[in-house]
């Protein structure tokens, strides 16, 4: 018998019992749907990672106060004071090294006219959108001078923007009280989106570090120093240049812990990936254990079916199939019940993960190998769950199946 | 005229627990092709045992059994497998037919096993040629609970004729219908044992039915105790045209 003509049985034999087919297929469904979604979920999370490794630069370094691997009290990171702006001067005439900022960060009350809004200052230096690769879309960037004379002067972000003045609003010029003193707004950034973490990275106020240690916080250190490489081959070497001059500008003797960090953004990155990848992998095995499930529904359905039609399969025998024929009748029955399956899990699963980047705004990613290989899933799971009740069905006695009550 | 079946001292014993069932206790016999067998007997005899073992759809215990000539007794499940299907057609007390499915496709259903290739159009006018020789082409879209017993008997009788068997074996057939449909039943046999030469087995416990055949065997206790030809053969074409047609279908 052709396998086209044993894929139309199949496919009567379900239709016969439409309700039923519906029900089995729904475990397979659920199952393909959720590794689907869960897969979409890692993936796209690996790969905003990615792409924020991309525009953060591969060739930026990250030094920050105090140091959360070393013994002792532990304190948050750049949370230290150990990091002054003359580490920062220092760092900058460093063979290899591009761009350095000087960082201090504060949170603060913004209030312009009669809105209010609370949010990240970020204290920093005229290099930062150089290194960060942010563009500015109305006014400029403050400027060295500004630096020097820690002027009270802001570069605010897309959303603090809509907030404070509304979105078609020009608030260049415009003044704006930060913690009750007045800035004046010298330029907006241009909108750059989220981060994989859920941060709005326009939800922002960039203003002179000076400013914010001399005027705001009161302060002599700095929290961290933004660097990059001049080419991303260096950043390995850069970086330990970086450590050893700290060490030397902090006094340290050999054995003592160093009391900052000099991290690249891979290094960071690399973390990150690794607990989303762990994550997946867990999210993915849960949804795999809802496909097995969906296979054990499978093979449930398929033994009660066998029995159900024992008598169709003596008279099948009885005119001329073979055990190999009612072999594939059953077992092509259980594959097409899991492809359908499948295929309707894959469309949930590619719609679900769509619905979260619309409704919860995580990215998302479905890639054809996952797609590939749930499907794959499905085919295997049928074949394996399908396998034990079409043998039942094949080894039996024609004259017995006949004879079946 | 040639010998189709033969079988030489075929024992079948059961084992339901503890006891043995002794079903057939050594049936010898020879069957010629043309023949019209009747395989009589009383309940538990024997029969049906015999037609399963003649029909290739069980094995003796013991014994031998030529078919063609064919030590059956030797072949692997799939060799009779392909015998059922293209030597023996088959016809239940029950008719066994698939349910919710066509009598067309119903008919056509051992052509799927053939293996001969046969593409849709052509097997479907196969199948339309066999309804048409039991008297119901214009049925042929019907499923089994919109036909009458007969008329689901005949299907029966079309799907075992499919496959242009040489032996049709018949357990019984006319044991659900009433009297005319039964004969109607017969004088398809009847005709298909004399226009096409098939030789066929029917049991049947009335005596009356057996008297269509043209040689009848009495077993008891699982043996071969009477067999004579039959003399005053009925021919149900005959009968049909005297009874009333009121019950006709
Ligand atoms: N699968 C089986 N297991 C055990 N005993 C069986 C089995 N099949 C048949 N028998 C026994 O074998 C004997 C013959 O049975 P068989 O069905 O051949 O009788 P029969 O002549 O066809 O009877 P009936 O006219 O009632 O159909 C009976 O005693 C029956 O109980
Ligand atoms: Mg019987």
């Amino acid at each position: 018998m052709s396998l086209l003509m044993i894929f139309r049985i199949a496919l009567k034999a379900m239709g016969r019992n439409k309700m039923r087919t519906a029900l089995t297929m729904l475990g397979m469904i659920i199952g393909v749907a959720a590794v689907i979604t869960m897969v979409a979920l890692g993936t796209g999370a690996q790969s905003s990672i990615e792409a924020q490794i991309q525009s953060a630069g591969t060739n930026v370094i990250i030094v920050s106060a105090g140091n959360f691997m070393a013994g002792g009290v532990r304190q948050g990171q750049g949370a230290a004071s150990t990091l002054l702006p003359e580490d920062a001067a220092a760092i900058a005439p460093l063979p290899g090294v591009q761009y350095v900022a000087a960082g201090l960060n504060t949170r603060g009350q913004l209030v312009a006219g009669n809105q209010n809004w609370n949010t990240q200052v970020q204290g920093t230096d005229v290099d930062l959108p150089l290194i960060q690769a942010w563009q500015i879309e109305r006014g400029a960037f403050f400027t060295p001078q500004d630096v020097t004379t820690a002027a009270k002067v802001a570069v605010i972000g897309s959303v603090v923007r809509d907030q404070l003045f509304g979105p078609d609003a020009n608030p260049v010029g415009q003044v704006m009280r930060i913690q009750k003193q007045p800035f004046n707004i010298v330029g907006v950034l241009a909108a750059k989106g989220q981060t994989s973490m859920g941060q709005d990275r326009d939800d922002v106020v960039m203003v002179p570090y000076t400013t914010v240690m001399k005027k705001i916080r009161g302060v002599t250190f700095i929290n961290n120093v933004t660097v990059s490489a001049a080419s991303s081959n260096e950043v390995k070497v850069v970086a330990d240049r970086i450590a050893t001059l700290l060490r030397v500008r902090h006094r340290l003797q050999p054995g003592d812990p160093d009391d900052f960090m000099v991290r690249t953004i891979e290094e960071m990155a690399s973390v990150r990936k690794e607990a989303t990848q762990t994550m997946t992998a867990l999210l993915a095995s849960i949804a795999g254990v809802s496909l097995l499930v969906g296979g054990i529904g499978i093979m449930n359905i398929m033994l009660v079916s066998v029995t159900e039609r024992t008598r169709e399969i003596g008279l099948r025998m009885a005119i001329g199939a073979r055990g190999r024929d009612v072999l594939l009748q059953f077992l092509v029955e259980a594959v097409v019940l899991s492809l359908f399956g499948g295929a309707i899990g894959i469309a949930l699963g590619f719609g679900l993960s769509r619905g979260i980047t619309f409704w919860m705004e995580w990215p998302t990613t479905v890639s054809t190998n996952a797609v590939a290989v749930a499907f794959g899933f499905a085919a295997a799971t049928g074949v394996f769950f399908g396998f034990y009740p079409a043998r039942k069905a094949a080894a039996l006695d024609p004259i017995d199946a006949l004879r079946y009550e | 005229m040639p010998t189709v079946i033969s079988v030489k001292n075929l024992i079948k014993t059961y084992a339901v627990g503890e006891v043995e069932v002794r079903a057939l206790r050594g049936v010898n016999l020879d069957v010629e092709r043309g023949e019209f067998l009747a395989v009589t007997g009383p309940s538990g005899s024997g029969k049906s045992t015999f037609m399963h073992i003649v029909g290739c759809l069980d094995r003796p215990t013991s014994g031998q059994y030529f078919l063609d000539g064919q030590d059956v007794s030797r072949m692997s499940r799939d060799q009779l497998a392909s015998i059922r299907n293209k030597k023996i057609g088959f016809v239940f007390q029950g008719f066994n037919l698939l349910s919710r499915t066509s009598a067309l496709d119903n008919v056509e259903l051992p052509l799927l096993y053939a293996g001969s290739g046969m593409k849709g159009p052509e097997r479907h006018k196969r199948a339309m040629e066999v309804l048409k020789a039991v008297g119901l082409e214009d049925r042929a879209d019907h499923h089994p609970n919109q036909l009458s017993g007969g008329q689901q008997q005949r299907v029966a009788i079309a799907r075992s004729l499919i496959n242009n068997p040489s032996i049709l074996l018949a357990d019984e057939p006319t044991g659900n219908l009433d009297t005319r449909t039964s004969i109607e039943v017969m004088d398809i046999f009847q005709r298909l044992n004399r226009e096409r030469g098939i030789t066929v087995l029917l049991i049947t416990h009335e005596h009356d039915i057996a008297e269509y055949g043209t040689r009848m065997v009495q077993f008891r206790d699982g043996q071969v105790v009477m067999d004579r030809p039959i003399q005053r053969r009925r021919l149900a074409q005959d009968e049909l045209v005297t009874l009333p047609a009121a019950q006709a279908v």
